[in-house]
């Protein structure tokens, strides 16, 4: 909490300050997941399952944006409305990328 | 007039105030994840296609300036996010000394950014302008082949040619790949640039002492805009530079 003085007086704020301490160990496991995902890519994974080395590295990667919009971007601690406009952001990229990748995928368009 | 961090007249409380600068950023950061979005999907389905070519046409960057410009940027943002915790605890000092740490290490990655376009130029891998993928299998001294990567180049390329039909096929298509990669990786950097002038207004700013802990929401939000453009380089990396490497 702040107190802070506005016009109409005093007034007090709760905003929650995210310590120092969290922001490098949260920096610490993005560091970790960068290194995975170097060495992961060097190895054939596909030899195990079709797109393996792909699948490792993109969830990989999404682990890490998941880390930095909840602590670097606060939005762990953001308010319900501010996560309902994260979160719709992200499933309307999702209805966009799945609807035209799915009329990729199931139409013969010959793009060769 | 400077503000301060006084409510407004529109506003009932300094928390709704301040929600409302979030929620207003938020919204703007999305609309740049949808445009972001859908040059990944035209990659995604480019790179389907053309799997061959576009893996080879990978593989001929240079996997450790990826790797070191990845921990780079992901260093800018803890110092960017310290930054915003020394604005809020009302540590003048320090946002300066963070701000400007941010700024050294977003320069530092946009000057590897441009000895990896040098490389490409260099190899004779910039589109519409002097393209040609055969380039360093010819001339294996410019690109600093050696025999067993000159070697391995070369049954590469026939392969990719096998799948695509012919020579002039693998350079249309490495053209596409080359294209996409200079398309984000440039449209990326010019977010960083922009990010860099939005920085050194806040160093200047923060210089005055015009941040403190009542008052911080142009950093806070300048803040999310360079989270966002590191959250768009952590899929970059992987798409273009990981994925075909084994």
């Amino acid at each position: 909490m702040t107190a802070i003085s506005g016009f109409f007086g005093e007034v007090r704020v709760s905003e929650h300050i995210v310590s120092p301490k969290l922001y490098i160990l949260i920096f610490a496991a993005l560091m970790v997941l960068t290194g995975t995902t170097y060495f992961a890519a060097q190895v054939d994974l596909n030899q195990y399952f079709a797109a393996l080395n792909i699948i490792v590295a993109l969830v990989i990667a999404t682990c890490k944006a998941i880390l930095v919009i909840l602590f670097f971007m606060h939005a762990k601690y953001s308010s319900k409305r501010t996560k309902l406009i994260i979160i719709s952001g992200f499933f309307w990229l999702a209805i966009m990328l799945s609807l035209t990748l799915g009329d990729y995928a199931s139409r013969s368009w010959d793009v060769h | 007039m400077h503000r301060t961090g006084e409510l407004y007249g529109q506003f009932q409380t300094l928390e709704q105030q301040k929600e409302s600068a979030t929620l207003g950023m938020w919204t703007f950061l999305i609309t740049e994840i949808l445009f972001f979005g859908g040059l990944f999907m035209t990659y995604t389905i480019n790179r389907h296609t053309y799997a061959q070519v576009f893996a080879f046409s990978s593989r001929t960057i240079l996997l450790s300036w990826g790797a070191i410009n990845t921990v780079v940027l992901i260093g800018s943002s803890l110092t960017m996010a310290m930054a915003v915790w020394s604005a809020q605890v009302g540590k003048k000092k320090l946002v300066t000394i963070f701000l400007i740490l941010t700024l050294v290490l977003g320069t530092v990655f946009l000057g590897i950014k441009a000895v990896e376009y040098h490389d490409k130029y260099v190899e004779h891998h910039i589109p519409g302008l002097n393209f040609d993928m055969y380039y360093c299998t010819n001339n294996p001294s410019v690109c600093h082949l050696d025999d067993a990567a000159l070697a391995r180049e070369k049954k590469e390329l026939k392969e990719a040619e096998d799948q695509s039909g012919s020579q002039v096929a693998v350079n249309a298509h490495s053209q596409l790949f080359f294209s996409l990669y200079f398309g984000m990786t440039g449209l990326h950097a010019l977010h960083m640039i922009i990010g860099a002038g939005l920085l050194l207004w806040l160093i200047v700013e923060s210089m005055k002492g015009r941040f403190t802990a009542q008052y911080n929401t142009p950093v806070e939000n300048i803040g999310l805009y360079w989270h966002f453009v590191d959250i768009v380089w952590i899929y970059l990396f992987p798409l273009l530079y990981l994925i075909d490497r084994h």
